[in-house]
């Protein structure tokens, strides 16, 4: 009966977002920029290629921005919270304005089979949309650049995309809890939008602030004190997902990527250039992709936990 | 009737929200198979008492059951053989009716064979055999309000709670949703729990009332006899209006025996009585020879009860 309730639920959520005309705008919005960015690095490696013998071409496609537009990854970086907020933004509270809350919930089902369900279908679709992009990509690129991508490059595509769902996915929870909390659609998704703008634009900025407010950097400071600036603006930077995500991808999507900080030039001694294998790379992100996944569940828990104890009135 | 079994029944049930008490210590108990109207002005905690019996919202204190299942602890179990139209419904407004209730349907776990045979005839069955296969979005209050019927009815309830079933909608409208509300109890044997502040219509369908104001249950029972409990407190007027009127008739009224009040007003007689004397006074009147043209026991409905239940609560 659980499962059952469960999954009609699903079912349900899953037709009426795929249905919805605001779906519709999002993935035409998503797509048109994506491919648009893909075509212009397309471009612009095929010039790159002919100069000289690069690895991970393909990876590429992704991660250059080709001059006019910027890539692939960038656009979903910016437009994939978008997403995630679109699709949760009314969750809970516009059945709620509907009038259907109170209904749903008569019915012999799980309460927590509501939220789950919204939850699970709206990822569901978030995945569906983001692997057919990265797939029409990746076939767009073959036929752009003539080169298909070699092994390591598919496992980090797929990594990247697994990563790029659970960062969307916390922007869902985040919405839906915001829909929770909110009775009117329009505040639960201006709150989104206030919170997706804070760490998209102003987290670096903030970080920036703290950092110079603490060490400040003059032309003749000391090594000692740019150090400890850098690190603090990029600890505080930190707390922000974006940036995590952010950090997390050019790693992985960049194999050449071999530290995430400062480096100085002693530990640089004796360092073999060239490309970091994939379980590395990996190994550098780790900490933020366990920061992604924390954040996302957390959200999601709280807004459960939320749900489970709200008070329902018609 | 009266040998029924009890299919809904709370023991102290009481829900609190801060310092206010929505639900006060609330005793009820509703056989099976009759219609039981929950009356009281707005915010009386009807629907809170309602949530409750649903297990949508925890009591505070107390308990309540509905065929035996405790509705905080096995609420699916209960939500299972209740079903409840909350007021002001709201479908998904871009499914069709059909699509709404197949929805609701699914949930409840019924066959995917027999759910469309069955809207079907639920649709016949609440007027709505055109309508079916449009937009819920289009449909108007009144329509609404069907669909929420055969929405409620389609896992086969065993109780069927209404909230407030009649509100916004058109005197037709009305008649026709009371006279499904009063099928539900007659044809079909179900429990009606129904909750309104709007008094003649319950007067029409409900086989007992519970009057209910800031959370308490003032009174309960079958009308007739919440009336007398008003007339054995307050008396009993009886209008009256008979031919030929004169003095003698004022004092032949007087002399009966429970009458404590007469006044005449135009061929009008009110009389205050301590108990119904209908009986001994029409004898009385036809042995002398007068032709009674009128006689009416005044109140008797509703609003004398709720009226006087609502003045002793200083609430109007």
């Amino acid at each position: 009966m659980k499962i059952q309730g469960l999954y009609t639920l699903y079912k349900k959520e899953l037709a009426d977002h795929i249905r919805s005309k605001r779906f519709m705008i999002i993935l035409l919005i998503v797509a048109v920029t994506c491919l648009a960015s893909v075509y212009s690095a397309g471009l612009g490696i095929r010039a790159a290629v002919k100069e000289e013998q690069n690895s991970f071409v393909f990876l590429k496609l992704f991660t250059s921005s080709g001059g006019t537009l910027p890539s692939f990854a960038t656009f979903i970086s910016f437009l994939g919270p978008l997403v995630g907020l679109a699709l949760g933004f009314d969750a809970i509270n516009g059945e709620r304005n509907r009038g259907t809350l109170s209904r749903l919930l008569a019915q012999p089902i799980h309460r927590d089979a509501i939220i789950n369900a919204k939850f699970l279908a709206a990822c569901t679709v978030l995945a569906i949309m983001l692997i057919t992009l990265s797939l029409a990509v990746a076939g767009f690129g073959i036929i752009l650049i003539g080169i298909p991508p070699i092994l390591e490059e598919l496992s980090r595509i797929l990594i990247y995309i697994l990563l790029t769902i659970v960062y969307m996915a916390l922007w869902l929870a985040l919405s839906q809890l915001f829909s929770l909390l909110f009775k009117q659609t329009a505040t639960s998704a201006l709150a989104g939008i206030a919170v997706w703008l804070f760490f998209v634009v102003f987290m670096g900025l903030f970080a920036g602030l703290i950092a110079d407010g603490l060490f400040p950097v003059g032309e003749h400071s000391p090594g000692d004190v740019v150090l400890r600036n850098y690190k603090v603006r990029q600890g505080v930077g930190r707390l922000s997902p974006t940036m995590l995500y952010d950090e997390a991808v050019v790693t992985i999507l960049n194999p050449g990527v071999r530290t995430l900080g400062l480096v100085l030039t002693t530990q640089l001694e004796g360092a073999i250039a060239g490309a970091l294998p994939l379980g590395q790379s990996l190994l550098l992100v780790w900490p933020h992709v366990t920061g992604i996944l924390a954040a996302t569940m957390l959200c999601f828990a709280v807004s459960y936990v939320y749900f489970m104890r709200q008070e329902i009135r018609a | 009737m009266e040998e029924a079994k009890v299919i809904i029944r709370t023991e102290g049930l009481t829900k609190r929200y801060g310092d206010y008490t929505a639900v006060d210590g609330l005793n009820l108990e509703v056989k099976e198979g009759e219609v039981f109207g929950l009356l009281g002005p707005n915010g009386a905690g009807k629907t809170t008492t309602i949530l409750m019996l649903l297990g949508l919202t925890e009591p505070s204190s107390g308990r309540a059951w509905v065929d035996g299942h405790d509705s905080t602890r096995e609420p699916i179990a209960v939500k299972r053989i209740v079903s409840y139209l909350p007021d002001n419904v709201g479908f998904y407004e871009d499914m069709t009716g059909r699509e709404n209730l197949r929805f609701t349907a699914r949930l409840n776990g019924i066959e995917e064979s027999i759910i469309d045979e069955k809207i079907t005839i639920l649709a016949q069955k609440v007027g709505l055999s055109e309508a079916i296969d449009k937009k819920a979005g289009t449909y108007s209050r009144g329509m609404k309000q069907r669909l929420g019927i055969a929405d409620i009815l389609i896992k086969d309830p065993k109780v069927v709670v209404l909230d407030e079933p009649t509100l916004g909608i058109d005197p037709k409208g009305i008649e026709e949703i009371l006279q499904l509300i009063k099928n539900l109890s007659r044809e079909d044997g179900r429990t009606v729990l129904i909750s309104s502040h709007l008094l003649h219509q319950m007067e029409q369908i409900c086989d007992r009332v519970g009057i209910f104001v800031k959370g308490r249950l003032l009174a309960y029972g079958r009308l007739d006899t919440l009336w007398q409990q008003v007339a054995k407190e307050e008396g009993m007027l009886l209008e009256l209006r008979i031919e030929p009127d004169n003095e003698e008739a004022d004092n032949l009224l007087r002399g009966l025996e429970g009458v404590q009040e007469v006044t005449h007003n135009r061929g009008l007689y009110t009389i205050r009585t301590s108990k119904d004397i209908r009986k001994e006074l029409v004898k009385t009147l036809v042995e002398k020879d007068y032709s009674i043209l009128h006689l009416r026991m005044g109140g008797g409905d509703l609003d004398d009860i709720y009226r006087r239940y609502f003045a002793k609560e200083g609430v109007s």
